[in-house]
């Protein structure tokens, strides 16, 4: 509102305040000890602009007598005083609304207007009759956030008893707060994703994943302790899903994490490294003959057909082995690519079998 | 302690002193992570262990970062967001000494569990007061507060400039509980300070 800026000094110099509105206080006495006289027609005007400084005073013909304080800031090129009511604002509620004689019957209504100029702030306001015409109050009600954009509003444009100044305050308290905690959600939500990222759960079989196998094969690695790691493939999966669809594939990946599980110790690891790859770890494990027992086992079992809705899904599964006591020194890039030939050589031994590293190179 | 005090204590440090001090800082006090989270709650003694090692850091002692770290509230850029919240109290700089007594009820009003120490202002002569922030037993038992009048000097300055207002601001004789800040308004209008207008983007 540039120049209008309204302060605590504007309105105590305000010449319609009244000399620091203290004024009224001793006017107000006769007034009291007369009832029925009612105020005096400029007094009224002076409180109005204290208690309601967006007041409109109403004459006869609907033509504005006086008008409260910010209503006038908010036209401070309009002279406001002689125009009538409805060449300012548009009545939109109750509707058809054309004339004064409408509007003056609906005292104590609640109405809506809208100055007819730009900007078209839109009021709530209500109409009451005194001894010497009427008042229309306004306030901005809902439209609040249009008039802060519109107009340079300071808590002086507001009657001390009126909330809006407190309803902005929390408006801003709870946006900020509201803010706060929509960061908080964004932060717990990358936080999630990466949680996720970092599990260590096959979420589709629930055996372990390659993060966790990783983790598992770096301590075996520093570690004193023997072990032996399998390297299985199924074969023929492929088939399944490009003949009977990824969910029988699923199906079947759950049914062999279910096998895996069952034929290992509860000490060991499974983990589904890739789409058909699975790896078995087995601490403290370097007995070649039990180790080729189990193999055989679980190829035996991968064999058997995998009922699924009304077929049957037909696979088995190619391993390869090495034991950490066939290394001088461990290392794990070694041991894995190992177990990755030697499961080679079962598969071209024909799949469904079961081949050492060791064993792969004496045979060579 | 409240995610939001740890939270500004945090941001105090980062855009005053740079995230390197900030990490110094939270690995001295053992703080995990990325930090504080301003609308959760932390373990009360984090607090303390994260002021103690700022402290340690920066080498100043606490009522003098605390008092900095009040300012840096009410007037750094990056956090408007209180310093508006702040102007809602009233019109002049009196009328914020004297919506001071509701400063923790407001701060309830924005974020329920938000409990700031109780504060009295006391008009002692014309444009003299004090304020007293009922920090500590018996007025409050969790002893976290302790230093809150020091933040409140620096509030109070910054909030002075803010108004335009020239004020004299004495950390007074503390009394059981109790830090008393003395304040003498020299000028109300001594310069023209910020402009406040109660819409965020007005004209």
């Amino acid at each position: 509102m540039g120049g209008q800026r309204a302060t605590m000094d504007d309105r105590q110099h305000d010449p319609a305040g009244d000399a620091g509105g203290m004024v009224p206080v001793d006017q107000q006495e006769p007034a009291k000890a007369r009832p029925g006289q009612g105020f005096d027609p400029a007094d009224m005007a002076s409180v109005l602009d204290i208690l309601c400084p967006m007041h409109l005073l109403v004459g006869p013909a609907g033509e504005v007598l006086h008008a409260g304080p910010t209503l006038s800031r908010l036209r401070p090129h309009t002279r406001l005083t002689g125009a009538s009511v409805l060449d300012l604002f548009e009545v939109t509620r109750p509707r058809q609304i054309t004339a004064w004689d409408d509007l003056r019957p609906l005292q104590g209504k609640t109405l809506q207007l809208v100055f007819r100029d730009h900007p078209a702030t839109a009021f709530k306001g209500c109409l009451a009759a005194t001894g010497h015409g009427m008042v229309l109050n306004l306030s901005f009600g809902i439209s609040i956030m249009d008039a802060l954009r519109d107009y340079a509003l300071t808590a002086a444009d507001f009657a001390v008893t009126d909330m809006t100044v407190e309803l902005l305050y929390l408006f801003e308290a709870k946006s900020a707060a509201m803010e706060e905690s929509r960061k908080l959600n964004l932060r717990l939500r990358g936080a999630m994703v990466a949680a996720e990222a970092q599990a260590l759960t096959d979420t589709l079989t629930g055996l372990a994943n390659r993060r966790a196998l990783d983790h598992l094969l770096e301590r075996l690695c520093h570690g004193r302790e023997p072990f032996a790691v399998m390297h299985l493939d199924l074969d023929h999966f492929k088939a399944v899903n490009d003949t009977l669809g990824h969910a029988a594939g699923d199906h079947v990946l759950r049914h062999v994490a279910d096998i895996l599980t069952e034929e290992t110790r509860g000490g060991d690891t499974v983990a589904r490294i890739g789409g058909d790859e699975f790896v078995l770890v087995y601490p403290k494990l370097q007995d070649r003959a039990l180790l080729d027992a189990i193999a055989q086992r679980i190829i035996a079992r991968l064999c058997q057909p995998i009922p699924y809705c009304d077929g049957l899904c037909r696979i088995s599964g190619s391993i390869g082995t090495v034991l950490s006591g066939d290394y001088d020194r461990i290392d794990m890039g070694r041991m894995m690519a190992d177990a990755d030939a030697a499961l080679y050589k079962s598969k071209n031994a024909g799949r469904g079998c079961h081949r050492f590293f060791r064993q792969v190179t004496d045979d060579d | 302690m409240h995610g939001l005090i740890n939270r500004a204590i945090q941001c105090f440090v980062t855009d005053m002193h740079g995230p390197a001090t900030w990490r110094d800082v939270a690995r001295a006090a053992q703080l995990d992570g990325a930090g504080f989270e301003a609308m959760l709650d932390h373990d009360p003694a984090l607090t303390g262990r994260v002021l103690d090692a700022t402290c340690r850091r920066l080498g100043r002692p606490m009522a003098e970062v605390l008092e900095d770290l009040g300012t840096y509230l009410v007037s750094h850029p990056n956090i408007e967001a209180l310093r508006r919240l702040l102007r809602f109290g009233g019109e002049g700089f009196t009328d914020f000494l004297c919506s001071l007594d509701d400063l923790p009820d407001r701060a309830r009003l924005a974020v329920a569990d938000l409990d700031l120490p109780a504060l009295e202002l006391q008009e002692i002569a014309p444009n003299r007061y004090l304020l007293r922030c009922l920090t500590g037993a018996p007025y409050r038992q969790d002893g976290g507060f302790l230093g809150f009048g020091a933040v409140m000097m620096g509030v109070l300055r910054a909030m002075a400039d803010d108004y335009g207002a020239l004020v004299v601001l004495d950390h007074g004789a503390p009394a059981p509980g109790c830090e008393v800040i003395e304040i003498a308004l020299v000028a109300q209008d001594y310069s023209a300070g910020r402009r406040f207008e109660l819409g965020r983007k007005a004209g």
